[in-house]
């Protein structure tokens, strides 16, 4: 099953999403491919707001019915707002996960992270030789 | 790849997620576990439970075959189609399998014959014990390779099934107990299950098996996948072969004591007289509930402490029933109502229950 990866967006392996929100504020939740591979999300737990966050990092936990599964920081930064309603409908995780199942947004300490990352094409490339 | 089930064009086609299991290709879901989860507690699901392994045990000496064999006693069976769940032990009293067993006839009929259902994964290994202990009994043991078998769970399944048949069969199955099955034409119906809810298991010619389930479809029974059939049975309190029992525990150890049968004293089985001396010196571990009233899902092997020592999760999960996570552990004798469990590092406290958690869509346990 071909999975859904914007082309808007950036990726990193550990299959974060990460929108450019403009003045250095990203938003990150995790990639429709990843979903699929994790089934029903039943909880999430996020970082604190005002946690400072270095790229790779632990930033949460993806609980599903399979499986926890660690959520990574994909840049630098101090997280400025988490997904509150994830709280109560952890599923939007499953059925939107690049709109209402994002998880935090991040104010970047290195702008130059951004360079980093996946595109689209990158990203479905790496999902196709897992 | 596996083997396939007669059903297996039709789970594709319904968008199945197919995994290994055993040895077979099955559905793990069609889009969302927990949504079929809810739909077996609330309305009706389907299950194809074609891999499991029918063997029918006939003969002059079948029942006393069986009375050897198996840890509860068919001479319970005092109703025809009467089903009777049971465990078979090695000589240590360590589980090989569990089962269902089925008298299909009239009891005490001079033609006799039982009808057993057993795990798939456990198949081979079960075929080769009972046929080498069957040896000095007149029994003749038949396997069922050519049935498929159908689970229509929830507490609009049997309606839903009669809707889909004749006349004659839904007076037949009007008039069955719970655990009782009935056979019409080549089908056997039975009201068992492994969800905690009414409903149905049919075993059928492999055949007519995919025109049944497109019918069922038709009626509003959707079609639910393993990881359903595993979140359902562990609310439901019903113990998981290979994760709950292995042949290194007894049932007396595995939450089952009642589906071993002590009495009558004079009946010789398989492992009784282990089971004898651990019920009188008292048994070290026992098989428990846990549930979790804090965030986090609980998962099969997380150590679990108490009092008296350390135990562990057999298997652990989310229960969309109750919106928590609960598991069976495998815990030292205690009477403790606490313990923690060992989750990412963190010890976290959990309420020590006795399963069931959930029966007919409502929480049970106290």
């Amino acid at each position: 099953m071909m999975s859904n990866v914007p082309s808007e967006l950036k990726y990193v392996s550990s299959h974060e999403w990460i929108r450019d929100e403009g003045d250095g504020i990203v938003c990150v939740g995790i990639t429709d491919h990843a979903q699929d591979l994790l089934g029903d999300v039943v909880f999430v737990e996020l970082p604190d707001v005002d946690a400072e966050v270095s790229a790779g990092d632990d930033a949460g936990v993806v609980e599903s019915v399979k499986a926890a599964s660690d959520i990574y920081a994909p840049l630098s930064g101090t997280v400025v707002e988490v997904n509150e309603g994830l709280e109560d409908a952890p599923e939007s995780v499953n059925s939107d996960p690049y709109g209402d199942g994002w998880f935090f947004k991040l104010k970047l300490s290195d702008l130059s992270e951004l360079d980093d990352l996946l595109d689209a094409d990158e990203y479905s490339a790496q999902c196709e030789d897992e | 790849m596996g083997q396939k089930t007669p059903l297996y064009q039709l789970h594709q086609e319904m968008g199945a997620k197919l995994v290994d299991f055993g040895g077979w290709d099955m559905p793990l879901h069609y889009g969302s576990q927990v949504e079929e989860h809810h739909q077996v507690r609330q309305d009706v699901g389907m299950f194809d439970v074609s891999h499991m392994t029918i063997v029918d045990v006939s003969g002059p000496e079948a029942r006393k075959f069986l009375r050897y064999l198996l840890a509860n006693d068919v001479a319970r069976l005092e109703l025809q189609g009467k089903a009777l769940y049971t465990t078979m032990l090695n000589e240590q009293g360590g589980i090989i399998d569990d089962l269902i067993v089925y008298l299909m006839t009239e009891p005490g009929s001079s033609s006799e014959w039982y009808r057993l259902v057993v795990n798939c994964a456990t198949r081979e290994n079960d075929l080769s014990w009972m046929a080498d202990k069957a040896v000095p009994f007149d029994v003749t043991l038949t396997e069922q390779p050519d049935m498929a078998m159908v689970a229509i769970q929830g507490p609009n399944a049997i309606e839903t099934v009669c809707r889909v048949l004749g006349e004659s069969r839904t007076r037949l199955i009007s008039g069955l107990e719970v655990f009782q099955g009935v056979e019409s034409e080549g089908w056997f119906i039975a009201r068992t299950g492994y969800t905690g809810e009414d409903g149905l298991e049919i075993m059928l010619p492999d055949e007519e098996v995919a025109e049944f389930w497109k019918s069922l479809s038709e009626q509003g029974a959707k079609p639910c996948g393993l990881g359903a059939r595993d979140t359902l049975r562990l609310e439901a309190g019903m113990n998981l072969y290979g994760s709950d029992m292995t042949e290194e525990v007894t049932p007396l150890e595995s939450g089952i004591a009642w589906s071993v049968a002590l009495e009558p004293t004079d009946r010789d089985f398989i492992g009784r007289s282990v089971l004898e001396v651990q019920k009188d010196t008292g048994v070290p571990r026992k098989l428990v509930g846990l549930v979790l009233e804090t965030r986090g899902v609980l998962r099969g092997h997380q150590t679990v402490i108490v009092d008296s020592g350390e135990g562990e999760i057999t298997s652990g999960s989310f229960s969309p029933t109750l919106g928590l996570s609960i598991a069976l552990a495998r815990i030292p004798a205690t009477s403790a109502t606490e313990a923690k469990v060992v989750m990412r590092g963190k010890e976290v406290g959990v309420r020590i229950v006795r399963p069931p958690f959930v029966r007919k869509g409502k929480k049970v346990f106290a």
